[in-house]
């Protein structure tokens, strides 16, 4: 499990990440999304303890990110933004390297080697040079590197970045089947990225959290009112914009004429479904009604919203 | 130790894989060879002085360009964040970095064995002593400047950036008691103790003081105390 706790980190005068605080826990996975330069990475680093943070603790499993910084990285797998591998060295060797280090040698290696390979699909390309794979591949390689020593914790920059849409399909199937029995920390500047994998949502904007709940949680608390467009023949301008004297609880929004069409918007709670009380009131003042759609906000204007006031790189 | 060892294998490796240790160990005999032989008969004495004046302004050029990418080729491609994030101390991946670049060096060293098998068999009143001093001073230097030169590699993420600086500073230190004629006399004997050559020559000449090895070590251990806290000091930038 993670804590993290008012932390926040300033490179000189800017500040990256400004006091930010949550939790993770045990087989979930999360998604942290962000715009570009939002304050992921920096956040990233600071849990695997490759920088250390201005303010505030990050304590994993009850071990601090500064006191015990070995302990925690011993526990951590991590797939770096950009998957910085030595394009020299062929797989097999470079994955024997990273086990060397994690202290995996022998006959232990030859186990943790076959079951990487296995999970990220590297059976043909074992002895080849990392230079010499494809992108998908060495995004397979680096998740392999993160995972040889097989750790309870996961985090993952932006893991699918650069793929093509059936290699993140593999790549996202593989998260989630390893969510199962692991803590999963997924970055993504890309809302259907994450959607589709995720238990839970934590979005960051400008260095600061601005939401975190499951999918339904998110919409709940975040989903603004119901934009209503009708299409429809014969109104009288008076009675479209003065809805608001029958009906308190709609609003008018906008009206434009093209010919005899008229498209109409109203905006009413999301709490009130009003369809039927406008239908009626149309009736009443004889709209003939062509079309009537109502627009609830999704989870990717949320994510808009939140996010509209991009930063700069961080 | 274990984590040191890793490192050093694949940094080793990492050589190897690379025209890098080639060039080096070819041109680096064939440079020597070319001067020694030039100079070998014409002096007529059953040293190796011809190598070891040679070998130092060789060194000046090579060492550097060994260590240039060891820790700002990490830098660039990413691979230091991979690094930094595993559990390895930055003092044991220095270690193993410094470790590979003074064995390739002693490599080069031993490719001049050659020159010292030739002098056995034709030379007389072999001062085998002053050999074994003055390859140790040697294989001193050589491991002085490579820590210098891992320290400049520490700095950047550029190669060519990390050479320049790195062949500056190995240039200060080889050059500091060249320039004692123009300072005053309180500070020649302290610069003259920090010049790199004035405790080769003694080692050359088959004295082995351990004021000099003294000086070598704390070169050594300075320079790469240097690198580990330029680590360091970057997580907490």
């Amino acid at each position: 499990m993670i804590k993290v706790k008012k932390l926040s980190k300033n490179y000189g005068a800017v500040e990256a990440v400004k006091s930010i605080s949550f939790d993770l826990n045990d087989g979930e996975v999360i998604g942290f999304l962000g715009a570009n330069g939002a304050g992921k990475t920096t956040t990233l680093k600071m849990i695997t303890g490759y920088m250390v943070p201005t303010e505030g603790s990050i304590t994993v499993n009850g071990l601090d990110i500064i006191d015990d910084t070995h302990e925690i990285q011993k526990q951590i797998g991590y797939l770096p933004e950009l998957n910085p591998l030595y394009a020299e060295m062929r797989v097999y060797d470079y994955l024997e390297f990273l086990a060397a280090i994690r202290n995996i040698k022998g006959s232990q290696f030859k186990d943790a080697l076959s079951r990487v390979v296995e999970q990220c699909g590297l059976r043909g390309v074992v002895h080849k040079n990392i230079s010499d794979c494809s992108k998908g591949y060495k995004q397979r390689i680096g998740l392999a590197a993160a995972m040889i020593h097989d750790p309870k914790i996961l985090i993952l920059d932006e893991p699918v970045t650069g793929l093509d849409p059936n290699q993140i399909i593999e790549i996202r199937s593989l998260i989630k089947s390893l969510g199962e029995e692991k803590l999963v920390f997924m970055s993504s500047h890309i809302l259907q990225e994450i959607q589709a994998t995720v238990d839970r949502i934590i979005i960051i904007n400008q260095g600061e959290i601005v939401a975190n709940g499951t999918n339904e949680e998110l919409m709940t608390s975040f989903m603004g009112n119901v934009l209503l467009t009708m299409e429809v023949k014969g109104a009288k301008v008076e009675s479209i914009k003065h809805i608001q004297a029958s009906l308190p609880h709609v609003k008018f929004i906008s009206s434009k004429k093209e010919k005899s069409i008229q498209t109409v918007q109203f905006e009413y709670d999301k709490s009130k479904d009003s369809r039927e009380d406008i239908f009626k009131y149309a009736v009443k003042n004889k709209w003939s009604i062509l079309k009537m759609t109502p627009k609830t906000t999704d989870l990717e204007d949320i994510f808009r919203n939140l996010t509209m006031e991009g930063g700069g790189d961080a | 130790m274990h984590n040191i060892k890793t490192v050093f294998y694949r940094e080793l490796i990492g050589f190897f894989n690379s025209p890098m240790a080639y060039i080096f160990l070819v041109i680096f005999a064939i440079v020597n060879g070319y001067f020694f032989t030039n100079r070998f008969f014409l002096f007529g004495q059953s040293d190796l002085r011809s190598l070891f004046d040679i070998v130092p302004l060789v060194f000046l050029f090579f060492v550097p360009a060994i260590s240039m990418g060891s820790i700002s080729r990490e830098n660039d491609i990413g691979t230091m964040e991979t690094m930094s994030t595993l559990p390895l101390s930055n003092y044991q991946f220095v270690m193993g970095k410094f470790s590979a670049a003074l064995c390739l060096i002693l490599l080069g060293l031993l490719a001049t064995f050659i020159h010292l098998i030739t002098l056995v068999f034709v030379g007389t009143n072999i001062d085998y002593g002053a050999l074994f001093s003055g390859y140790l001073g040697l294989s001193f230097m050589g491991a002085s400047f490579a820590a210098i030169g891992i320290y400049a590699s520490s700095l950047t993420q550029n190669q060519v950036v990390a050479f320049i600086i790195g062949l500056f500073m190995v240039l200060i230190f080889y050059m500091l008691d060249k320039t004692l004629v123009f300072v005053p006399s309180s500070l020649a004997g302290f610069l003259q103790f920090l010049a790199i050559d004035y405790h080769l020559s003694n080692m050359s000449r088959g004295v082995i003081d351990s004021r000099n090895l003294v000086y070598f070590f704390s070169m050594i251990g300075f320079f790469l105390f240097l690198t580990v806290q330029t680590l360091e000091v970057r997580r907490w930038k």
